[in-house]
């Protein structure tokens, strides 16, 4: 296949970014998104060029790292999928395809097609845990039997893996898709009721100050997950979130 | 230097309690004073670091990636094993350590491998506690499934995502003491050397991935755990920043490395399909608890399936050859990784693999379907003739075990493994050999420990599936806690440690010469041309099979390729920027340097054992051959080049268990 790329280039953070076209030839369907752009990668630096810079490592849709938009979409035209599981026979010969960063006031642009993302973790530190000491000196797991329907939910919501396509998919640039995920998690589960009150309202405070905006209920963080999260977990984070301001 | 295992006196199972007792501790407000540095925050690094922050050390925590949530334990799918005997089928302590010293073909310490069966029970009690959702069943306890080597149901997991799930869980914890401020994170940030002070670990050069700033951070102890090195292949499971560095460095600064051969190579992986391959895609291995895998029975239906005449759905039961089956029928399908890896290539190369490549066997669920099936329809009262509606209700139910597997399986092949079997290849998954350790989890070097996959210890010369999950927790949260107290003892009034002195200085002086020299070299090739050719070598001559010749001449040719390397590369861009290329440069040196060594190792090794399988050395079914003199550890001193390096031997020494053939007929 022969393709026009247009690719966000944006030297550092403080860069004023521009898109840049690279025509690509002999792209073989069985290529990943990403490998198409190692081969791109290849040919800058042949001739002495920088080669586009991204986040990627796992490669197998897991480790969340790689971030961006193609042709407009989270991780691209696929469905349930991250960007490095999207195969280029989704693409047709000729086709031309935007690749462009996260877009997110929290989601700073480091470098080209790389972002920040570390305001997730601070989310996480205000309360993505419960407060079990690591001694292993635990009851025993099978004493607090769960019901299946609820660790199965509980699993749905864990499977989360932060890669930020809901944050980057939302107008409103709102992480309630993720945030919610976790309070869903430990909500569900037995051993995260004790502080379940704490846990939404910092985790919700954290997320305010971190510069995300507010969920509008349009669910485009929803289509665009590549893991299927649900919107359920932002009604039950809303409802937690209800419940511990009455609480409190 | 002689190597001291440091295995304590005693009884085997009295071994790690009677060691926690005579430990040294230290006061919890001398805990205040004492740094500690955690290089990986992956099962092992991630549960360490909150382990020993929690116990109120202050900890400094690097990581390459962007979070801590993004090391690659996140990928491993199938489970982590415990003798928890939930199951009542004859589970013990005792069971699964001499399961995994019988699967790690007595090439494992006997006395790491009892501690590591020991906690593991209380890692999935620990894990539970902090909100890992396991799979369940309907009376809401823990569910249990079987993997490869073993014949008991011990294997607790989430799906297909338990090493996500366990990662999240040691993340949490690490989240919780980062919010503390008892951890200090540094992310994107790689360790480029260990700072020696008067022979102890002091400290860490690092560079800051985003700014390219060289940093210095010093601290009480250093704690490795960094992961594996198969990325010295090119291509393997690995993520693609998975990498040798701080493993090697510390190599350099004088702490052995010991088995650098002992490679696993995973059966169950999604075949390559082209040189534009940038990595592989394991399926687990739990998948072979349901699913058959077989070849075609003649060459005449190998090729027509290869044409796309034949589909491998209308090949006649008879007409297919269960090879593992027919081969192992006591363990059937759940052979050990090295065994079912050695099967499959033995097919392929006799001409039977079933794709164009001829390197694919198929992983076949269909009688899993319709088994899965007739009980649903029987519960359900439906009628279990119907085999269309049996097929059906079947494929549910593997849905539900496997199905984010299968889904990714489609997306990257681009084939519905419902509909037709899978195609799977032996690929290199995860690396035996490591830092030397002694019992302490202590390289050679005082006060720098290593754990989990950079460490050597546990699992020898094969690793049985869902033992590597475990032995990162163990090492993280329940053995290096507790040893790293009694080398601490004697730090307490050592104060902060200055980070303004000759050894610094000289550390990051060799950093910024290395990195001056890459940026500046101006050749003519990428870094991934010479990773990738590598890999080729590794593969082709160190892979799953290997002869003295062809490690011979791999010796040779990536000594040439590392000179080629340090001429040739060309690097775009700036050391003081975010610069891929850079980072990428000096991994591959150092795995250019690995490569070597590990070559020599599986040289010197003359005999077969697990993972590692010298053609010269098999039974006449072709089967692997062990050699009793070949019952030791290698551990390899540093002395420049890797051709000079310094055999040392730790015998291996069984006196819980009798050393016997491993047979899985």
């Amino acid at each position: 296949m022969n393709l026009t790329l247009k690719i966000w280039r944006q030297k550092d953070a403080n860069d004023k970014g521009k898109i840049v076209d690279y025509p690509m030839s002999d792209v073989s369907p069985d290529m990943s998104f990403l490998e198409m752009l190692d081969v791109l990668n290849q040919e800058l630096i042949d001739k002495g060029e920088e080669p586009v810079a991204f986040d990627h490592d796992c490669r197998e849709g897991i480790c969340g790292s790689c971030s961006m938009f193609v042709n407009g979409r989270a991780h691209g035209p696929d469905t349930m999928v991250t960007v490095c599981q999207l195969h280029m026979r989704s693409f047709k010969d000729g086709d031309t395809i935007y690749i462009e960063p996260w877009r997110a006031t929290a989601f700073p642009v480091i470098k080209d097609l790389i972002v920040d993302r570390s305001s997730f973790d601070r989310i996480q530190h205000a309360g993505g845990f419960i407060s079990v000491n690591t001694s292993g000196n635990t009851q025993d797991a099978n004493s607090i039997p769960i019901e299946k329907e609820n660790a199965d939910k509980s699993f749905d919501a864990a499977t989360c893996i932060g890669c930020g396509a809901c944050v980057a998919s939302c107008k409103n640039s709102s992480a309630m898709l993720f945030v919610s995920a976790k309070v869903s998690q430990f909500a569900l589960l037995p051993q995260g009721q004790v502080e379940a009150t704490d846990r939404v309202l910092n985790m919700v405070k954290q997320m305010d100050e971190e510069g995300f905006g507010n969920c509008t209920n349009t669910g485009a963080c929803e289509v665009e997950c590549p893991k299927g999260i649900s919107l359920e977990n932002i009604a039950r984070m809303n409802r937690e979130y209800l419940a511990a301001t009455l609480k409190g | 230097m002689a190597l001291d295992s440091k295995i304590p006196k005693g009884p085997l199972e009295d071994k790690w309690t009677n060691h926690k007792n005579e430990i040294n501790l230290v006061n919890p407000a001398n805990k205040r004073l004492i740094d500690v540095i955690v290089v990986g925050t992956g099962l092992a690094g991630g549960s360490a670091a909150a382990t020993l922050a929690e116990l109120g050390y202050n900890v400094k925590a690097f990581c390459f990636q962007d979070s801590p949530r993004r090391a690659h334990s996140i990928a491993a799918q199938g489970g982590i094993n415990a003798a928890k005997n939930y199951q009542g089928d004859g589970d013990s302590t005792y069971r699964l350590f001499y399961d995994t010293v019988k699967g790690g073909d007595y090439r494992s310490r006997e006395a790491n491998v009892h501690r590591l069966a020991e906690v593991s029970t209380n890692i999935i009690d620990q894990c539970v506690a902090q909100g890992v959702p396991f799979a369940r069943d309907y009376g809401g306890l823990l569910d249990n499934r079987s993997f490869g080597g073993v014949l008991v149901s011990r294997t607790f997991y989430a799906k297909g995502q338990t090493g996500q799930q366990l990662l999240l869980g040691a993340y949490s914890a690490m989240n919780r003491q980062i919010g503390r401020g008892k951890i200090k994170m540094f992310t994107r940030h790689e360790m480029l050397d260990v700072v020696v002070v008067d022979g102890k670990a002091r400290g860490i050069i690092a560079r800051n991935l985003v700014t390219g700033e060289i940093e210095r951070h010093s601290a009480h102890a250093v704690v490795l755990g960094t992961g594996g090195y198969g990325n010295a292949f090119y291509l393997s499971t690995y993520a693609m920043g998975s990498n040798v560095t701080a493993a090697w460095k510390a190599h350099k600064r004088g702490a052995y490395f010991a088995n650098p051969c002992y490679t696993q190579i995973h059966p169950t992986c999604i075949p390559v399909s082209g040189d534009h391959q940038s990595k592989l895609t394991l399926m687990s291995e739990s998948l072979r608890n349901d699913g058959r895998i077989w070849v075609p029975k003649h060459k005449k239906d190998v090729e027509a399936i290869r044409d796309g005449s034949l589909k491998p759905t209308d090949l006649a039961e008879e007409d297919r050859d269960y090879y593992l089956e027919r081969r192992y029928p006591a363990f059937g399908n759940l052979v050990p990784r090295d065994v079912a890896s050695r099967a499959a290539k033995e097919r392929c190369d006799a001409g039977y693999g079933v794709n164009k490549t001829g390197e694919a066997v198929y992983l076949d669920f269909a009688s899993a379907f319709m088994r899965y099936g007739k009980e649903q329809a029987h519960v359900k009262g439906l009628d279990e003739n119907d085999e269309a509606l049996v097929k059906k209700l079947g494929q549910e139910i593997v849905k539900n075990k496997y199905g984010n597997l299968f889904q990714m399986y489609e997306k990257i092949v681009d084939q519905n493994p419902y509909e037709t079997p899978m195609m799977i290849y032996p690929a290199v998954h995860y690396t035996m050999g490591g830092i030397w350790v002694d019992y302490n989890l202590m390289t050679t070097v005082p006060g720098l420990y290593c754990i989990g996959e950079a460490n050597f210890s546990d699992h020898g010369a094969n690793r049985l599936g869902a033992s590597a999950l475990m032995q990162g927790l163990a090492d993280g949260y329940f053995v290096l806690p507790y040893t790293i107290g009694d080398y601490l003892a004697h730090d307490i009034r050592t104060g902060p440690i200055p980070t303004e002195t000759k050894e610094f200085d000289d550390a990051e002086k060799s950093v910024t010469e290395t990195l001056d020299k890459l940026i500046n070299n101006n050749g003519t090739h990428s870094v991934d041309h010479f990773h990738k050719r590598l890999g080729k070598i590794m593969w082709n001559k160190c892979g799953m099979a290997r002869n003295a010749k062809d490690l011979k001449e791999a010796i040779t040719e990536i000594a040439e390729l590392r000179a080629e390397f340090w001429k040739g590369v060309k690097i775009p861009g700036r050391a003081d920027e975010y610069n891929e290329e850079l980072a990428k440069a000096g991994r591959v040196a150092d795995f250019l340097e690995l490569g070597e060594l590990f070559a020599k190792d599986a040289l010197v090794r003359e005999e077969s054992a697990g993972g590692h399988f010298r053609e010269e050395y098999q039974t006449p079914e072709g089967e692997a051959m062990r050699r009793k003199e070949f019952q030791f550890v290698s551990a390899w001193e540093y002395k420049g080049e890797p051709k000079d390096a310094v055999l040392h031997k730790e015998d291996l020494v069984y006196e819980n268990i009798e050393v016997k053939e491993r047979s899985y007929k």
